[in-house]
Order: structure tokens, then sequence, then C-alpha cells
């Protein structure tokens, strides 16, 4: 049943949406005698003659671009090279700072001519960064982060993944402000990216990784590659918002003083977005982590590596404890650069002072770094965390688990069981039921009432593509997977929001939790559910629930607090119980922020139900997982498209009704 | 006292829309009120004539909406007119390249902005020396002019702040600080005390008045408060719908209001606040028993404690000193009463 202010969204077109909805449940549920009457098998499967064999397009492409293409002077192949050679220098040499060391020669005969930093020296610089950044408290909690990577054992893995980030951070920032910075210039170039940052940020990121394993092989270059590919899009749309934002008068204050065009771009422009700017590295920082561990499919080392073999061998304690060393590390990573997006400009030190008074925090960090790092040479402790004084937890936690699964069996199987037979199962069954040609047409006509004929049109081809394909039946187990995920997410994240909004205690508690589940790679989030509930829908949706509950929670939070006092009190005023100021006035108001949340949730939740193919879902996540270890370019693009489409479709859709109820409120954008 | 005009600015039109030059053409180059309706173009600023003097504050007052900033940016072509001539000095702005442009910026035109428009990441020193550093003037130079700007507004001991740790007037003295540190002759000031408080807002217009007697710039001034026109200009234009009503002197503008518009503005201004005694002596001097000698360019409000510690009436004298009327107290307070002169 939908409360009353929910259907204030679809006011005056009830009938429709009832229409179409009762349709399609006719046609789910009876589609197979329908077929069996009519002796129409095409109904429930797209005619296999019709079928359109992208997916061999695509591999075809692929294979000719690998060995014969040539733009004259070079082939295709000498510029991957290239690209690899480009990208692979600096990663060997942060990887030798921070863990290898340097040496010269080959295998065998190599001869360390310096050593890596000092563990201690690389706690020192990131407290440092971190005291620059904000303040002490946030120097000790970065200190204490890497403290634990050390104590438990997880340093060189976690150096080798602190090496991928901080190469692909730079590239990805840098890039993005470059593409940023010439949409901000020229709007038919932001028009033209745009919908391509769409695709990058809603196709799997499994999909991509088939290609550039095509064209790099397997190795820390193509992880790298994919790497800066899936963190770059936010940093573009993030640069070309902020320079937008820079106030015109200052722009014109930049012009009337004679400002030349590169002076206005770095001098006026840049400086002045920089806090927004900051938020976009964060953002960059934050997906490289993400993304670092996804790509140790493709052969990046390091804590993904870790957790991704020990998901394999079902190590629950090796699991957990490369996990946690990921969760720890983007904390620290994460609480620092947010740090420097607000960073206060300080006082300029006197000029007069000799430079280590003006810069005592750099000169004593570097002092420390050179001393601990020349006495790792003679003794090891300096320069290695020393092995003996390591702690262990992976039989602690295995033995947790265990515990759990032993006294919960029960409980835990029973909730399973419950919410299989008593949610999951009959949504299953509907999606799975409509009939192809009829989900085109339903697609269509929601799309057509929601956002006008071009988004109807634009809807019916992308799902036919998606039926063209061959994928109709997986698609839709991706669409129910995603439905029920979301309801879930919804229920819990939109009253925990709406709580955090009218109450300041509960906004500290539950946006601290909130912030903290933001923080977790998503690949972290399989871990205990696999412990606990085995392979399986049940244990991938948990992990989309997770996963996909901080916009639900946020946007809620945001609705609620953003609207007007003075409306709240007039309903005070009016007589208004708490429950009616509820329901009647800040619902109401907050549905556009509420719709934009379910929109966040779902982009969300498609994202890690791809992922969770890992634990053996049979949906287009698993189409392109299976096309990953296959290395079949065309199938993997092809589903991964899919599933991007699914995303677009679902984001126009919802973007629409929250727009329309925006201008009916006469509120926000 | 007609002094050379520095800024000359003839037939500038500036039309938002698709294709406002063929708009413009199709309408023989002035489209009336008529010809705007229903096409979908605005005209933000419609045949604006303005002559500005050396010297002089010229005040550009209007509501919002009336076309008075995009004039503004018209005149230091931070916005493209789509037709008109502007000339500087001599020569003809809309036609020099971007190069000269650059250069004409830098040195002979400073603005000021309603919401300051400071740069959040520098201090109040390094905004100030903002200008120069562009133009590459080395960091000893700009930062002793700026320090000397910033000496002018009242701001020593606060060259190391930043912007947001400065109150909305402190900023807006950074703001003028920054538009003068290049020595311009011309200098824009578009509502700069728009955004401070009443008491605030009064401070620093005695503060700008006290600035120009010294510096003597040629002044754009951009307002929407006619109080606050009419205390400074020296001539005002009041704008309405794009269009320049009545370009006049305060005084002028008080007395004979060229439409019922301007008359609704200035309705409520005392006339004792903008009548000159040249306008409201006698003419010619007879000989006789006078008081003394008053200025005629003084204003009657100003005036007319003086003209009453005396019975007798007093000389009137012009710009060169020559006596020219005679009035007396009398004549003031029929001008403070608002009654007609007997």
């Amino acid at each position: 049943m939908k409360p009353a202010w929910f259907g204030g969204l679809f006011r005056g077109s009830r009938p429709f949406w009832l229409g179409l909805f009762a349709i399609t449940w006719a046609l789910s549920t009876w589609s197979f005698q329908l077929y069996k009457a009519l002796d129409a098998r095409w109904i429930i499967r797209f005619p296999a003659s019709l079928t359109v064999p992208v997916d061999q397009w695509i591999s075809a492409f692929m294979a000719w671009l690998v060995e014969d293409a040539t733009f004259g002077l070079f082939t295709f192949r000498d510029l991957t090279r290239f690209v690899s050679a480009v990208i692979e220098a600096p990663y060997d040499l942060v990887r030798a700072l921070l863990i290898d060391g340097f040496a010269l020669g080959q295998g065998q005969q190599a001869v360390e001519v310096a050593p890596s930093l000092s563990w201690i020296a690389v706690i020192a610089i990131i407290a440092a960064l971190a005291w620059y950044a904000k303040n002490r408290a946030l120097a000790m909690l970065a200190a204490v982060c890497f403290a634990y990577l050390a104590v438990f054992g997880q340093w060189a893995s976690a150096m080798v993944t602190l090496a991928s980030v901080l190469i692909a951070v730079p590239i990805g920032v840098a890039g993005g402000l470059a593409l940023g910075i010439v949409s901000y210039r020229h709007p038919w170039f932001e028009r033209m990216l745009r919908p391509l940052l769409d695709l990058m940020q809603t196709v799997p990121v499994f999909a991509y990784l088939v290609p550039i394993l095509f064209l790099f092989g397997f190795g820390p270059v193509s992880a790298l590659v994919a790497t800066v590919i899936y963190a770059m899009p936010p940093m573009v749309r993030v640069s070309t918002v902020a320079l937008h934002s820079v106030p015109e008068d200052v722009i014109e204050a930049g012009r009337m003083m004679g400002c030349k065009r590169r002076q206005l771009l770095w001098k006026v422009l840049v400086p002045t977005a920089m806090p927004s700017l900051m938020v976009g590295v964060n953002q960059v920082i934050m997906l490289s982590l993400n993304m670092v561990i996804i790509a140790s499919m493709i052969g990046a080392g390091g804590l993904g590596y870790d957790v991704l073999t020990a998901l394999r061998r079902l190590d629950i304690g090796g699991g957990i404890e490369a996990g946690l060393a990921i969760v720890v590390m983007a904390i620290a990573l994460d609480r620092v650069s947010q740090a420097f997006a607000v960073r206060k400009v300080r006082a300029r030190p006197d000029p007069a002072l000799p430079f280590h008074q003006r810069h005592p925090l750099f000169a004593s960090v570097a002092a420390l770094t050179a001393a601990t790092t020349a006495l790792g040479v003679f003794i090891p402790g300096f320069r290695l965390y020393p092995e003996q004084l390591t702690i262990t937890t992976g039989p602690f936690w295995t033995e947790t688990m265990e515990w759990i699964n032993v006294n919960f069996f029960d409980t835990l199987e029973a909730i399973k069981t419950a919410l299989l037979t008593w949610l999951l199962l009959p949504v299953k069954r509907f999606f799975t039921g409509i009939p192809w040609a009829w989900g085109i047409i339903a697609i269509a006509l929601a799309a057509g009432r929601t956002g006008g004929w071009k988004l109807a049109l634009m809807a019916a081809l992308m799902t036919l593509f998606i039926a063209a394909n061959g994928l109709w039946a997986k698609a839709m187990i991706t669409v129910y997977l995603i439905t029920v995920s979301v309801l879930i997410a919804s229920a819990i994240g939109i009253p925990l929001g709406i709580w955090a909004g009218q109450n300041a205690r509960a906004n500290t508690v539950i946006g601290a939790m909130i912030d903290t589940l933001q923080t977790l790679p998503s690949f972290v989030y399989l871990i205990p559910v696999v412990m606990l509930f085995r392979v399986g829908d049940f244990s991938a949706m948990i992990a989309v629930v997770l996963y996909a509950l901080a916009p639900a929670v946020r946007y809620a939070a945001h609705g609620i607090r953003s609207i007007e006092p003075e409306v709240i009190e007039a309903g005070r005023v009016s007589g208004c119980t708490e429950r009616q100021l509820l329901m009647r006035i800040k619902l109401p108001l907050a549905a556009p922020s509420l719709l934009l949340g379910l929109n966040q949730t779902i982009m969300l939740a498609i994202s890690m139900l791809v992922i969770t193919a890992l634990v053996g879902t049979r949906d287009l996540g698993q189409e392109v997982y299976i096309a990953l270890t296959k290395a079949n370019t065309g199938q993997g693009i092809v589903a991964g498209l899919s599933v991007a489409f699914i995303a677009i479709i679902s984001d126009r859709i919802l973007t629409a009704l929250a727009r329309a109820s925006q201008q009916r409120l006469g509120v926000g954008q | 006292m007609q002094r050379p005009v520095k800024l000359d600015c003839r037939g500038v039109w500036k039309i938002y829309g698709p294709d406002p030059r063929r708009f413009l053409d199709r309408h023989g180059g002035a489209p009336s009120e008529s010809d705007f309706e229903g096409s979908g173009m605005i005209g933000a600023v419609r045949d604006a004539d303005v002559r500005i003097h050396e010297g002089e504050i010229f005040v550009i007052m209007g509501l919002s909406g009336s076309g008075k900033s995009t004039l503004v940016r018209c005149l230091s072509r931070l916005i493209e007119p789509t037709a008109g001539a502007i000339n500087f000095e001599g020569r003809d702005l809309l036609g020099i390249s971007p190069r000269e442009l650059i250069d004409l910026r830098r040195k002979k035109m400073g603005m000021v902005f309603q919401h300051f428009a400071l740069l959040p990441h520098l201090t109040v020193l390094e905004n100030a020396a903002f200008p120069l550093e562009v133009q590459g003037v080395a960091r000893r130079t700009r930062e002793d002019r700026a320090r000397e700007m910033i000496d002018l507004v009242g701001l020593s001991g606060r060259e190391d702040y930043y912007p947001r740790q400065l109150s909305g007037g402190q900023q807006q003295r950074v703001g003028i600080a920054r538009s003068l540190v290049a020595e311009p002759d011309l200098w824009f000031l578009d509502e700069p005390f728009s955004a401070l408080d009443p008491l605030i807002r009064r401070e620093m217009q005695d503060e700008f008045m006290r600035l120009q007697s010294m510096l003597r710039k040629t002044i754009v001034f951009i307002t929407h408060d006619f109080d606050e026109a009419i205390r400074l200009a020296d001539r005002i234009a009041v704008m309405k719908d794009g269009a320049i009503v009545q370009t006049a002197t305060p005084e002028q503008l008080v007395l004979n209001p060229a439409t019922d518009y301007v008359q609704e503005f200035t309705r409520h201004i005392p006339r004792a606040k903008v009548t000159r005694l040249s306008t409201i002596m006698s003419p010619g001097v007879p000989e006789g028993d006078y008081a003394g000698e008053v200025a005629g360019t003084l204003i009657v409000a100003d005036a007319v404690r003086t003209l009453d510690a005396d019975p007798r009436p007093f000389r009137v004298l012009d710009d060169s000193g020559a006596p020219v009327g005679t009035v007396d107290v009398a004549a003031a307070i029929d001008v403070m009463l608002g009654r007609e002169a007997r």
C-alpha cells in the first residue's frame, strides 16, 4: 500500500500506473500458459534467429585492433606498449620506495642499491600530512591506522596497494581536471562527454576489465589503467561543476585586472574552486582504493589480491584480516584527504626565520625519514616491522565465525528462508515471468509517461538491445535482485534518515555509521556475508543492501533538514501533532529528495550487484564475470552495456519524477 | 565647468536572444517596445548614450533589472555590446584587439564589485597586490604598492588576514584597494556598497568621497539607491527597462524630472538637499549692505546655518569667484519648507 504522500507523485495518473502493473502482473503470471495455448514460444524466449551477434562483432573488432590496427607510423600495439611503459616506470619507482627497495640488475643477480622507506617513516609522513591538513587528533588517527597495518602483518600488501593508489590518483586527478577544464570552456565538449561519463559510471567495472586485459595483458599496468578509468569520471564532473560555480564577479574581477586566459584559469578559477576540487580528489582516492581491489583480478597485487584469494579459499580469518586492513587504510586516506578539502589557510611564516623553523613539521619528518631509513640498512627492524612482533587475528576471526555459525545457524537459516520464501522468490517469479515483448512496451510506457516520448524511445531501444542479445532472462534476475535490495535498503534507510533529520543526536550516530559504511570498499562487504550466509542470491542481496543503504539515509535526512523552518512552524501553530507534522508536511516536502535518494540507492545497488557475481548470482553480473574469466571481450561488453542500460533507464525515469515533484513544490534545483 | 570627455558611449545596444544582430537590423537598428514583445528577445540595454567627463562622478541609477549592470559591463567590455560605439580617451574601445584590451585594463581601468569578488585563497595583501602580480611586477615592488593602498583604505595591520576573516565593509575596502593599486584613470564601481549594512554604507560613502577628493579619478558608479546617487553624483543617468530616461545633475533631476518615473524617485527627496544657492539666488548684485560671500555651488541645506547667522543678504559667487547674485535666509527657508519663492 502506498502512503498518501507518495501517491502525490502520481497525482491524476494513478489509474495508469495501476493498470500498467495489473497487465504486467497478469502477463507475468500466465505467460507460460499463454505460450502453451498459442504454441508461440517467442512469447517467453526471444527468437534465436533474430538475436544480433553484437558480442562477436566486438570481439572481432578487438582482435583486429590488437593484431592489425595501425596508425601509419606505429601500430596500435606499439601505442599500448608505450602507455604501459609510461605508467609502469613511476609505479615501479613508488613500489621500490615504499616496499621493494631499489635494485640494479635482474632476478637473482639483483643488487640492492638503496633501501625502501622505513615503516616508521611512512607512518610519520602520513601523520604529518594529517597534521598539516587538520590537527593533532587526525594525525593520531592516521598514525594508528597505518600502525595497525604494520602490527597486524599487512604491511607489505598494504604498501603495494598504496603504491597503486599513489600512481592512479595523480593520473586520475590530472586527467579529470584537464577534461573538466575543457568541458568548462567548451559547452559542446561537455555535451559530448556527458553521455560517455554516464556510461562509464554505470557500466560495471568487470566489463571493462576484459578489454583492458586484452590490450595491456595481465599485470599491474592493466590494473592501473582500469583504476584510472573507473576513478576519473567523478573528477571530471566535480571539476566542471566547481569551475562553473566560481562566482561570476570573481571572474569579472580577474578580467578587469587584465588577466590573460591562462592567468585567469590558474590564478583565479582553479584556486577559487580549490575546496570543491578537493572533494573530487577525495572521491578519486576512494574510488581508486575500491578499484585497486577489484583490479587484483587482472594483476594488481596487494591487499585486494589477499582478499580475493581468501574468498576463493573460503579462508575466513585471512579474508577478514586483509579486508579490515583495506578498511583501515581507506579510513585514514579518506579522512586526511577530506581534511585537505576544508583546510583553513594559515598565516605565512616569517620569511626571516631559517628554513627548519619556518617548516618545523616538514623538517622533522624529513629528518626522521632519513634517520630511520638509514638505520634500516643495518637493523632490519627499522626497515620492516619485526615479524615476531606481529599479531595475527586470522584464527580469532575464523573461530568467531565458526562460533556464530554453530550457535546461530538455525536463527540465520530461519531468517534466510523466510525472506527467500516471502520476498525474494515472489519478486523473482514476477520479473522472470514477464514476456520480453511486453517488457519493452511497459518500460516505454512508464518512461513516456514520466519523461516524454524521447525518453520512451530511448528506453525501448535499450531494452530491445538487451532482449536482442539474448540476455532477457538474466537481465530480469538483475532487476529482481535490485528491486528487492532497494526495497529493503529503503525500508531501513529512509526511516533512519528521517530520524537523523529530526534529531541532532541520532544524526551524529547515524551519520558516523553511514560515513564508515561508505568508506568501505565494496569488495569488503562480501566477506562477512559469505561467511554467514554462504553463496547465493540471499548473500548477494545482503551485501547490496549494506552497500546501497547510505544514500537512502543521507537523502532522507537532507530532505527533512532542508525544509523551511517557517513551514514547520506554520504546521505547528495550525495544531498538527508530531505525527501529522511528519506525514502531512515533512514527507511531502521531502519527496523530491527521497526520490533522488532512491535513484542513488538504485545506482549503488547496481554497481554492487555486479561484484556479488563472485558469490554466485545468476544475473548479468555473472555473465560479465564469466566473460572476464574467459577473456571474452564481446560477451563482457554486451552484458556490461545491458547493466548500464538498466541503470540509465531507471536513472532517467526517477530523475524525471523528481524534477516533476520539485516543480510542483516549487523547490530545489 | 566642461572638462574633456573620458568615456564616450553612443547608441549602445545589448540584446539577448538568438541572433540579436539580425533582430536589430530587421528593425532598422532601433526596435521599439512592441518589437521586443513576443520576439523572445530581451533588450538589456537600449540605445544608451553616456558621456563621462574627466574627474567627474557619473552615477548610473536604476532598479534591479533596469540594465545598469549590463551597461557598465558594456562600458568595460566585460560584455560585448550588440551595437553602438564606445570611445575611451579617443580610442575605439570596441575595435581594439584582445591584447590591447588586456593592456588597457591593466593600466587604465579599475573595478569594484558588489560582492567584493576577493580571491579566497589570498591574504589581504596578496589580494591588493594581485593586479600587479598579473602584470608581472616583482614581489617587493607590488607588495610595497599594495601596502600603500591598504593604508589608504584604512586597513593597516590586517595585511595577513584572509578575506573570510573580515567584515563586509572591510572586505570592500580590500576590493577598493585592489582596484586602485594599478593607478587606473577610469574607476568602475558596481553597486559597491549595496551588500553592506546601512550604517557601514554611510561610512563607506564618506570614505569614498574622501578618497575621490584626493585621487580625482573619473568614476562610473552604479547604484539602485537614489539617496546614494544624489549624495555622491556630479551627474546621474536614470535607467528604466534598459533605456536611459534622463541624464542630469541631482538638482536638475529633482527640480525638473523628465518623466513620471523619475519624479517617483525624486518625490521624497527634500529639495533643500539638492538645490544649490546659485539656483535660488536673485541674479545681479546691487550695491548694498551684505553679510558676506557664499559659493554658488553650496547646497541649501548645508548653507542655511550660515545664512541664518545674519539677517542681511549674502553675495553669491560663481566658480571663478565673481559675485553673480544675492541670497538671504528667507529664500533658503522657502526651499526647505517647499514654498514657492515669493
